[in-house]
């Protein structure tokens, strides 16, 4: 009985090892507290600018451990934390709100193993700190947002094409029309087929109405928009907040994961991704007592507000501009040097805005901030959502002059406040509002933790182990343990190749694999055990050991994997991160066990007279 | 080690009686007393946070109850300088900013500011999907396993690997609910951890009665799955042992987050090692399992025409 493998095994084996080992070198190298800067506008950061980075850095005398200027991105490593927060917040007081300043952990891998590719494996938040959010977007509001958009357009368009209308109003998730003549008719027909094409049209026995109703497929649209513009929102918002490697990522239908990898400050995190916050321009009812309107005499056009310092205001009750007609907005300053937001509008707005102005120069305009918070209360044991509107009037200012696609809000506290509320607004008014339905926060002093827990039980357990099975089946043993030890390179190297997310359970997913590994060993080698004590040779009882354990090997482990591929299939987070450990574990397990064992039991023992085996 | 010669399926009723109460003692508690549901599935906050010094748990409490926040449960995590507060999803206090709010509580009457070490918060719908999405990865773990050995095995194997297995994750939940221990997703994932390694342990017994059906034609059922079973011991307690080696660094070395499911997996790998030789195989022979079951005519038929 030949026990040799051919050269091509031999070399598989060894060459599987060499880049195992390559590809999971990056993980020994540690991390450089750095800061980095980057352009929140679309361009790049020019090497000019660069250089000035690096100068400020140099002239506040912090040491600098390396400074990288790459991709239109500078990278400045630091020795210590001290330093990089230090220079974090000089370079934020320093660089505007055009730049966003991040603290990062940049990995300090060296250039020739970087070349390759390799990477040291991606860690997840309860390892690195950091916060992870779940938002849900609230699609039956951005539904009706839609109906009311239709609401209205349909109003315009009747009016701009001379059709006269007794009413235009939504009932029940109906847009209904009602004609002043059913002479129209064909023509609302007409129109509606023209401009409206996303509206289905019943056709109610009142011949002068016409019912729509927002297509199922332009709700589909609706829903789908509403996701895509929440998440281009959280990626301006996140790039404010000032974080090195942000996960946005859509979960389902209607949910956002948003992960901030060392972020420490979760309120102010919470408070910008989760407020929903609109604007709406109305003008200032000057006509009207305040104080009568108060003690519960509001007029009828008008309706009451407060401002921020309590005072009441009487507004009108039509809107001029609403938050989804701004199209961008921006902070600066004001030629007095006060902090201000600059807005532009859309053509809608633009017009409304234009038409407002022309006849009230002079005239008050105020600014309401509509804030809608969301609270989950549990009334008589059910879970009720409730949506709370905050409105309050941030400023009036007297209109200066007609305007209308471009204009300039001012009357804020602080540059900081006018920063928010331009971020807030830039991002367009939300397609829909949006709530924190999970939250996780690890701080970074339980991440270090949890690292340095992981390891040492890693260590441990795997010391343990190798000591067992040296003791229990001497050179076999060894051998096997050998394998155990490329089957964790192979694990750790796979992990980086594919930047899977190691967690804490990811961790215990590799140490169990550790545990479990050396099962296809102990199945082995008790064969071999049997065969030598039913009298065969040494060297056929290896090899009947190894080629009978095989099957069972396949199947014991192929139902292992069949379980762990359904927990990576419906686990989330975390749980995650174990089962993608746990399947890469058992599949290296499979090759590491199997054949690199082979190999070196084959270079021990193979061609040659063996009178007893060391098992 | 000599290949020991011990009856297990002849005693198997021993072994039946006393894992049928298991599962009566387990099934009760966790109908009467339940699982302690972590707020993974349940909603609700969970604060840890640390001090300097051991923190005095009675005036965080007193302060939590001055504060509104009544129904805050308070106590160390792991050592007495780590805080947990768990708070449920409750009446009248909003969800998202509850943890900021409780921080500015508690940190309002110690002298030193506590340090936040993590906070989870999860909304009741994110809790009722987890739980459900936990639910399905147990049911389809469970079938793919029953068809998964059907089409290697036979259903009778099938059938009796998948009770073993129901048997383990009803004994280690049961002993998880008379303990009173938290059960979230990492224990959900200990859980199915616990199916794969169990199944693991029951298949090699199998895949050893499937061969000596095969070899030894003159003996009986019984019999050959005893020999079966006595052959494999020393393999089934070798790999135990190694998985429970590393278990026991877990549990000590591996910090409270990943404690119970540690616990789990201790239970586990413990009532899967003795279901694999105790229920398993008694399992499919109850449900008449005999060696014409795992014949395979045809593939033999073949070998035959292809003699020359």
């Amino acid at each position: 009985m030949q026990n040799h493998f051919p050269l091509w095994k031999n070399l598989l084996v060894l060459i599987v090892f060499g880049v195992g080992i390559i590809y999971s070198l990056p993980n020994l190298y540690g991390d450089d507290p750095s800061v980095q800067v980057s352009s929140t506008q679309a361009v790049n950061i020019a090497q000019e600018q660069a250089n000035q980075i690096d100068a400020t850095i140099k002239t506040a005398g912090v040491p600098l451990k390396a400074f990288e200027f790459k991709d239109g991105r500078v990278l400045a490593r630091f020795t210590n934390t001290d330093d990089q927060l230090k220079v974090a917040d000089l370079l934020r007081e320093k660089m505007g709100s055009n730049y966003t300043v991040a603290l990062n952990l940049a990995p300090t891998t060296p250039d020739w193993l970087r070349s390759l590719g390799a990477q040291a494996m991606y860690l997840g938040l309860d390892l690195r700190g950091g916060v992870h959010f779940l938002l849900e977007v609230d699609m039956d509001a951005a539904v009706k947002q839609a109906e009311e958009r239709y609401n209205d357009d349909l109003r315009l368009a009747l009016r701009g094409a001379k059709m006269r209308y007794q009413s235009v109003s939504k009932d029940n998730g109906f847009i209904k029309v009602t004609l002043k003549s059913v002479d129209d008719k064909p023509a609302l027909l007409a129109l509606l087929d023209k401009d409206f094409r996303n509206l289905d049209i019943t056709e109610p026995e009142a011949q002068d109405q016409v019912w729509l109703k927002v297509s199922e497929k332009e709700v589909r649209e609706i829903k789908k928009f509403a996701v895509a513009q929440n998440m281009t929102t959280l990626r301006n918002r996140v790039n404010e907040l000032g974080v090195a490697e942000p996960v946005i990522q859509q979960q389902g239908e209607n949910r956002i994961m948003v992960q901030l990898p060392g972020v420490q400050d979760t309120t102010r995190a919470k408070e910008i991704l989760g407020t929903t916050a609109t604007l709406e321009y109305r003008m200032v009812d000057v006509e009207h007592d305040v104080q009568q309107a108060v003690t519960g005499h509001v007029p009828v056009g008008s309706r009451l507000y407060y401002e921020r310092n309590g005072n009441p205001i009487l507004l009108d009750r039509r809107v001029i501009v609403t938050g989804d007609q701004i199209v961008d907005s921006s902070s600066g300053q004001d030629q007095d040097g006060r902090p201000s937001v600059n807005i532009s509008l859309n053509g809608v707005g633009a017009a409304k805005m234009a038409k407002t102005t022309q006849v009230s120069v002079g005239k008050p305009m105020a600014v309401v901030f509509i804030e809608y918070k969301v609270e989950t209360k549990t009334v008589n044991g059910q879970k009720v959502r409730h949506k709370e509107k905050v409105e309050k009037v941030i400023n009036v200012a007297t209109i200066q002059g007609v305007f209308s696609k471009r204009f300039q809000t001012t009357g804020l506290d602080s540059p900081q406040e006018a920063r928010n509320l331009s971020l807030l607004l830039r991002a367009g008014a939300l397609a829909a509002p949006v709530d924190i339905v999970e939250e996780r926060t690890v701080g970074p002093s339980l991440g270090q933790d949890n690292i340095d827990k992981g390891m040492l039980s890693f260590v441990v357990g795997f010391a343990l182990v190798v000591l067992f099975m040296a003791v229990y089946y001497r050179l076999f043993g060894m051998i096997a343990n050998l394998a155990l030890a490329f089957n964790v390179v192979i694990v750790v190297a796979i992990l980086s190749m594919l930047q899977a997310t190691l967690t804490l359970p990811g961790i215990a997913g590799i140490i169990l694999t550790v545990g479990m590994s050396v099962d296809a060993n102990v199945l082995i080698f008790e064969r071999i055990k049997e065969e030598l004590k039913n009298g065969v040779t040494p060297q056929a009882a290896i090899f009947v050991g190894y080629d009978k354990a095989f099957a069972t090997i396949l199947d014991s482990h192929f139902t292992n994997l069949v379980v762990a591929v359904v927990l990576f299939a419906f686990g989330t987070g975390s749980v995650k991160g174990f089962a993608v450990t746990l399947i890469i574990g058992i599949l290296s397990s499979m090759f590491t066990a199997i054949t690199g064992t082979r190999m070196v039991i084959n270079w021990v023992y193979g061609n040659r007279r063996v009178e007893k085996l060391s098992i | 080690m000599n290949t020991t010669n011990i009856n297990f399926i002849g005693n198997r009723n021993i072994a039946l009686i006393f894992s049928g109460m298991l599962m009566i003692i387990s099934i009760g508690s966790l109908a009467v007393r339940g699982l302690q549901m972590g707020i993974d599935f349940t909603g609700g906050t969970l604060i840890e946070v640390g001090y300097q010094k051991a923190a005095d748990l009675t005036v965080l409490r007193n302060t939590l109850d001055a504060e509104g926040f009544d129904d805050a449960t308070v106590q160390n995590f792991g050592t007495a300088k780590d805080v947990l507060i768990r708070l449920k999803p409750h009446e009248g206090v909003s969800s998202a900013d509850l943890s900021t709010k409780v921080l500015e509580a508690i940190n309002k009457t110690t002298a030193e500011p506590a340090s936040v070490r993590r906070v989870e918060f999860v909304g009741p719908q994110v809790g009722d999907d987890l739980a459900e999405d936990g639910f399905l990865a147990l049911l389809y773990s469970t079938i793919g396993i029953l068809v998964y050995i059907a089409w290697r095995f036979e259903w009778k194997f099938s059938t009796g690997a998948v009770i073993a297995t129901i048997h383990d994750v009803v004994v280690t939940l049961g002993l998880f609910s008379i303990l009173g221990l938290e059960f979230d997703l990492t224990v959900l994932a200990a859980v199915l951890a616990l199916i794969g390694y169990s199944l693991n342990d029951t298949i090699v017994v199998y895949d050893r009665i499937r061969e000596n059906f095969r070899l030894l034609r003159n003996k009986s059922t019984e019999e050959i799955m005893n020999i079966s079973v006595n052959v494999t011991l020393s393999r089934t307690i070798m790999t135990s042992l190694t998985v429970i080696l590393v278990l026991v660094s877990l549990f000590f070395l591996g910090g409270e987050i990943i404690h119970n499911f540690s616990i789990v997996l201790l239970f586990g790998v413990f009532f899967g090692t003795y279901s694999s030789i105790f229920i398993a195989s008694p399992m499919a022979l109850l449900l008449g399992i005999s060696a014409e079951d795992l014949m395979i005519p045809v593939k033999e038929g073949a070998e035959i025409d292809h003699r020359p």
